[in-house]
């Protein structure tokens, strides 16, 4: 046993890679919460009248509301006027025209990152849209899928272009007064990427967000709207880095989409934000609202995560099944090591005829991380034939983490099918003793088995990224055998 | 500010003050109302309690009934029997011991079989040094009220090293019909080490009667003891139960609960094991059927505080017509509790379009060398099955019967003492169209 | 007894049968093979009633009666049979009372009088032996915990006991060794007589060894595509569907 604890603290030990600091001038906004600032954002931004009265209307609701206190984390009390809503690297006042324009100091982070944004270099059939602190600084391959008719361009570029689309589609999956991060994010959000795909089209190549926080006490408030039109399809994927700080940094998200009939979305992310030190200092609050919605009939929306990330997580990807035959599904994989905290999970909510979902959760617990699943199967009275699978699996690693489970079922119509499984185990000794016994070292042991538990997840995900999540996944995971 | 409905039993114990027993446990009481009137009664945005809404039972005003009130014919206090059961037997009639139907019968050395209103005459030491104590009314209205109304209800004690052979049998028959009235049954079970005993408690109402039935159990269950616990609910469909039960388990001891809920408008029925000591371990077995307009909640929470303990729970809800189904199941295997083995099942089915079940399996886990899991289903009769026996030339309602009949059973089978299975299955065919049909396939 | 006519039957949206014509009489044995996915499990299915199957044209009547027009149990009572490939386990219901129930139901729908329970048992013990079943399966819930072949035994014995005027045992054959297989078909022609019909669903001729046909048709893409004798069988087994297919494809 000794020796096997061993092992897994030296597994555990790998230190968090995308923790550099990008020296840019940035053009902040002093910290503190008013209209003015929201005014502020909307003016920098050229907003229209609308926009900003939505944002205000957003924000008047929020100082009614309470953060919620449910989830199974805890943190000290944020302070709302401590955080800057804004900043931008001062380079990119303007909003870059190409790439060629683009601060190099920039090019290169995301360069580091692993994320080139020279188109050459890119991963070939991957379009980056590449957002930094508050504002976008890159998008790439615009024109080849201009020529598709995809829109794919940061938010604040699509409130200009395309005002009748966002106008459309804005907050009619995750209304503004929805919750208190929601309503903040409506209030102070900042940019984040725009996609419409078009009636019969098949996005050519898979679009990706990369999202990077880089000034000191900023909250990134980014906002999401992808809309698949009748007949479309698009793989969507998300990656989030930040710099290493003893502060808590604030990220609250908001992600909406929009399937119509026949339509399908596949949305992947792949969350590494700073998750804080071994002794739970710094790290990201991750409190993000993702919600789909599959409006028309035969629609689907497919959300798959891989959380290794984020001091704190607090999102619950969810699908909204009103049309028929609508089918959701939640591929999940959460890590928490050290004193990192999880609450995920999502909610499916049957409305239209014959829905149906799938939900996969894994989540694993390491060092003191607390990770619970907290997951609503709703099926309302129109909703005929309704299916769900659950299966929501933890494992644990040490005997200082927590593995929770919370599923919430509730079915006010008799013909649905509706099945919850959930386990939680630790990895047998005997499974290890059998892979060392063959010569395995015990953290490849670990990471074959940690693998082995999260595959159904991982083959979900577009193949890069699958690579990279396994990757993670065993740096997130170093020194956690135990 | 306190609510109409909290100042109505605030004055209540006011007016009562004078009558209630045991003047040692007037600080309890007292501590208790305070608790009540601090938090309330529970709202619907409380975690526990989203599912069900009390403001039905709030906004009535329950009278307390007076002792020796109404008397009983024979035939219907035998009607209630288990006849077929040589058992030890106390039956409270609207809340109240009734000594000239009860039947205590022979009891071994050191057994104290009460009601606790004589128990405090002859045994207020033993009463004192153990009533309340597990029964924590700081986080329950409803428990704080029976803390606080405490009038009656049983007393057993079984000390060490002593098996008792026979049952007891506890009925709280509720008759009254004339006005709407509320009981507040308490009962302390207190086991001794290596002691076994088997519990039943049986809540019955005469039809129309329009009551509220506030129960309390507690029960401690000392080293290598076990207890076999039997809740059988049949209060009248006007009616309203809640009912909580509290065990505290020590080193290796064992309980085996089994709750069957029938009756009552309003339900809610709570149980806590707490695996206070290594090697305890418990069983939990439920099963509610409700119809009309019934609603059934049933809470459980089973903590694992130390190693070696185990739990197993096996819940299953069968809901017709208007009725609501909700069951919460909560696991907490604390830090300490290694080599936790706790698994949990609970499935429903939805005879009617109508029908609602909400269920919530929950696992909160701090240790990791353990083994747990659950599951929870919500769907309708297998059609397959059904065609199966049709294509056996049983007709459609008949092999729906049949069908429903065989889910609930499977919760039935678990009970081991015969005469209460067969009770059980009787009670539970009553409930079904073809009861004869039945009858014949579960001989 | 039983007349098929251009019978068109969906199932999931999914048309399976597509036109089927077959006409079987009393004291005959017909075998129905085809590949797999041809219609010939639809076939038993649509027969015995089950509801999810959908007849979107053509009729059946048997024994001069609209047989689309009655539910499962009313066609049990007026004689169908059907040995399911796939026997549904029933927990909590238990094997013997079932058929009890069964079997008094369909005497009772025929103006018979329900049997007392020492001549049932009497009856059960007769009819066991005929399948060589062990009697405490019959105490158990229906196929619980059953083996494959101790399934398919528990339908011939249902079927011995419940005698009726047309047997349809879907690809009973299937999954059983030698020694089931025998059992099975002695079980089948025990049963054979005058005023009885036996459709046999099978993918191999084997079990056509020991329960001989009068007549084999083969299945292919929902419609009876060649019709024949024994000869036939042994002529499938020796060349395949492909060949019968290709045949009718030419035609």
């Amino acid at each position: 046993m000794a020796t096997r604890s061993q092992d897994v603290e030296y597994l555990v030990k790998k230190e968090y890679k995308h923790g550099f600091v990008t020296d840019v001038d940035s053009d902040t906004v002093p910290p503190g919460l008013n209209e003015d600032v929201i005014r502020l954002i909307s003016a920098k931004k050229n907003e229209p009248e609308w926009l900003l009265e939505w944002r205000l209307e957003a924000y008047r609701h929020w100082l009614t509301m309470q953060e919620p206190k449910w989830a199974h984390v805890r943190h000290k009390p944020i302070d709302y006027q401590a955080i800057s809503y804004y900043s931008a690297p001062k380079s990119q006042q303007d909003g870059p025209k190409s790439l060629a324009e683009v601060d190099p100091k920039l090019l290169e982070t995301y360069e580091k990152l692993g994320i080139p944004l020279h188109e050459q270099k890119m991963l070939a059939g991957v379009a980056v849209d590449a957002v930094f602190d508050s504002v976008s600084v890159a998008t790439t391959f615009k024109e080849k899928l201009a020529e598709a008719g995809v829109i794919f361009c940061p938010f604040s570029e699509a409130v200009q272009n395309h005002p009748e689309l966002v106008r459309q589609y804005l907050g009619t999956v995750v209304p503004t007064g929805d919750n208190f991060f929601a309503a903040l994010n409506s209030a102070v959000f900042t940019d984040g990427s725009f996609c419409y795909i078009p009636k019969h089209t098949r996005c050519p190549m898979e679009l990706s967000t990369y999202f990077r926080i880089n000034a000191a006490n900023t909250g990134q408030f980014e906002r999401t709207l992808i809309i698949a039109d009748t007949g479309s399809y698009v793989s969507y994927l998300e990656g989030c880095t930040a710099p290493m700080r003893d502060e808590n940094q604030l990220h609250a998200a908001v992600v909406e989409l929009i399937a119509l009939d026949n339509a399908q979305i596949k949305y992947s992310t792949v969350q590494n934000w700073y998750p804080g030190d071994k002794n739970g200092k710094g790290g990201i609050y991750n409190f993000v609202t993702k919600r789909g919605d599959c409006r028309g009939e035969n629609s689907k929306i497919s959300w798959t995560q891989v959380e290794t990330g984020s001091a704190i997580t607090w999102k619950y990807p969810s699908c909204i099944l009103r049309g028929d035959n609508s089918r959701g599904e939640f591929y999940s994989v959460a890590v928490t090591n050290n004193y990192q905290q999880a609450d995920t999970g999502t909610k499916m909510i049957h409305i239209g005829k014959n829905t149906s979902s799938t939900i996969i959760s894994k989540g694993i617990s390491a060092g003191h991380g607390q990770n619970a699943y907290r997951g609503l199967v709703r099926v309302t009275k129109t909703a005929e034939n309704a299916r769900n699978y659950t299966q929501c699996d933890s494992l644990l690693m040490g005997d200082k983490c927590g593995a929770h489970t919370f599923p919430y079922i509730e079915v006010k119509n008799s013909s649905a099918q509706i099945e919850h499984e959930a386990s939680t185990s630790k990895i047998s000794d005997d499974q290890l003793f059998y892979c060392m016994q063959r010569g395995i070292s015990p953290e490849d042991a670990v990471n074959m088995i940690v693998n082995g538990f999260c595959k159904e997840v991982f083959k979900e995900l577009p193949m890069e990224f699958a690579v990279e999540a396994q990757k993670l996944l065993g740096v997130t995971l170093e020194g956690a055998v135990g | 500010m306190t609510s109409t409905a909290v100042e109505y039993y605030l004055s209540a114990f006011t007016q009562q003050k004078g009558k209630f027993i045991a003047p040692w446990f007037s600080d309890q009481r007292r501590a208790a109302l305070d608790s009540f009137q601090q938090n309330g009664f529970p709202a619907l945005r409380q975690e526990n309690w989203k599912y069900t809404d009390v403001r039905s039972i709030t906004k009535r005003n329950f009278i307390l009934t007076e002792k020796g009130n109404g008397s009983v014919p024979k035939n219907q206090i035998n009607s209630i029997r288990f006849n077929e059961l040589d058992c030890h037997e106390l039956i409270f009639i609207n809340g109240h011991f009734s000594s000239k139907n009860s039947r205590i019968g022979n009891l071994p050395d050191g057994v104290i079989l009460e009601s606790l209103v004589i128990a405090c005459d002859i045994h207020p030491d033993m009463l004192q040094k153990h009533l309340g104590n597990n029964a924590n009314y700081t986080i329950g209205a409803f428990t704080a009220l029976n803390t606080a109304f405490l009038h009656d209800g049983a007393m057993v004690y079984i000390p060490d090293d002593t098996v008792l052979e026979k049952p007891i049998c506890i009925f709280y028959l509720s008759t009254e019909t004339k006005h709407s009235f509320i009981t507040h049954p308490r009962n302390l079970l207190i086991l001794g080490r290596n002691a076994q005993a088997t519990v039943i408690e049986s809540y019955i109402g005469i039809e129309n009667a329009d009551y509220f039935t506030n129960s309390v159990t507690e029960a401690v269950i000392r080293a290598g003891a076990k207890l076999e616990h039997y809740k059988i609910q049949q209060e009248s469909e006007q009616s309203y139960h809640i009912g909580n039960f509290m065990a505290q388990q020590e080193k290796d001891s064992r309980l085996e609960s089994h709750s069957v809920s029938l009756g009552g408008k309003l339900v809610r029925n709570d149980i806590t094991s707490n695996l206070a000591q290594p090697g305890a371990s418990v069983t939990l077995n439920g099963l509610y059927m409700a119809r009309h307009r019934q609603h059934v909640d049933n809470h459980t929470l089973i903590n694992h505080l130390e190693p070696h303990t185990k739990s197993e729970e096996y819940y299953r809800g069968v809901l017709d017509d208007h009725a609501r189904g909700v069951f919460n199941g909560k696991v907490i295997v604390h830090e300490n509790a290694q080599k936790t083995d706790a698994q949990q099942s609970n499935a429903n089915l939805l005879l009617s379009d109508n029908a609602e079940a909400d269920t919530k399996p929950e696992l909160e886990i701090y240790a990791d060398d353990v083994k747990c899991s659950h599951g929870a289903t919500v769907g309708q009769l297998d059609k397959q099955m059904l065609f199966y026996l049709r294509s056996r030339a049983i007709e459609e309602d008949k092999a729906r019967s049949l069908l429903t009949y065989a889910f609930a059973e499977d919760v039935i089978n678990r009970i081991k003492f015969v005469p209460i299975r067969k009770r059980l299955e009787d009670l539970v065919i009553g409930r079904l169209p073809d009861a004869a049909l039945i009858r014949e396939f579960a001989a | 007894m039983l007349e098929i006519k251009n019978l068109y039957v969906r199932v999931e949206g999914k048309e399976i049968l597509r036109g089927l014509d077959l006409k079987v009489n009393a004291g005959e044995v017909h075998a129905i093979m085809g590949p797999n996915g041809s219609g010939k499990s639809t076939l038993a299915n649509v027969l015995a009633g089950r509801s999810d199957y959908e007849i979107t044209n053509g009729s059946i009547t048997y024994q001069e009666k609209d047989l689309t027009e009655m539910s499962p149990e009313i066609r049990a009572c007026e004689g169908i049979f059907l040995a399911f490939q796939y026997p549904v386990e029933i927990p909590g219901v238990n094997n013997i009372y079932m058929l009890k129930a069964a079997l008094n139901a369909i005497r009772t729908y025929q103006g018979k009088s329900k049997l007392d329970a020492i001549e049932f048992l009497n009856l059960v013990r007769e009819k066991l032996k005929l399948v060589r079943m062990k009697e405490d399966l019959l105490n158990r819930s229906v196929n619980e915990g059953f083996s494959g072949g101790e399934k398919k035994r528990n339908e011939i014995f249902q079927m011995a006991v419940l005698e009726p005027r047309l047997a349809i045992l879907d690809e009973t054959d299937s999954g059983l060794d030698i020694d089931a297989l025998k059992i099975v078909a002695e079980g089948v022609n025990s049963l054979r007589s005058r005023d009885r019909a036996i459709i046999l669903v099978t993918h191999y001729q084997r079990l056509l060894n020991y329960i001989v046909p009068d007549q084999v048709h083969v299945l292919s893409e929902g419609r009876i595509v060649k019709s024949g004798h024994r000869e036939l069988a042994l002529k499938l087994e020796e060349k395949g569907y492909e060949w019968v297919k290709q045949e009718a494809d030419a035609a």
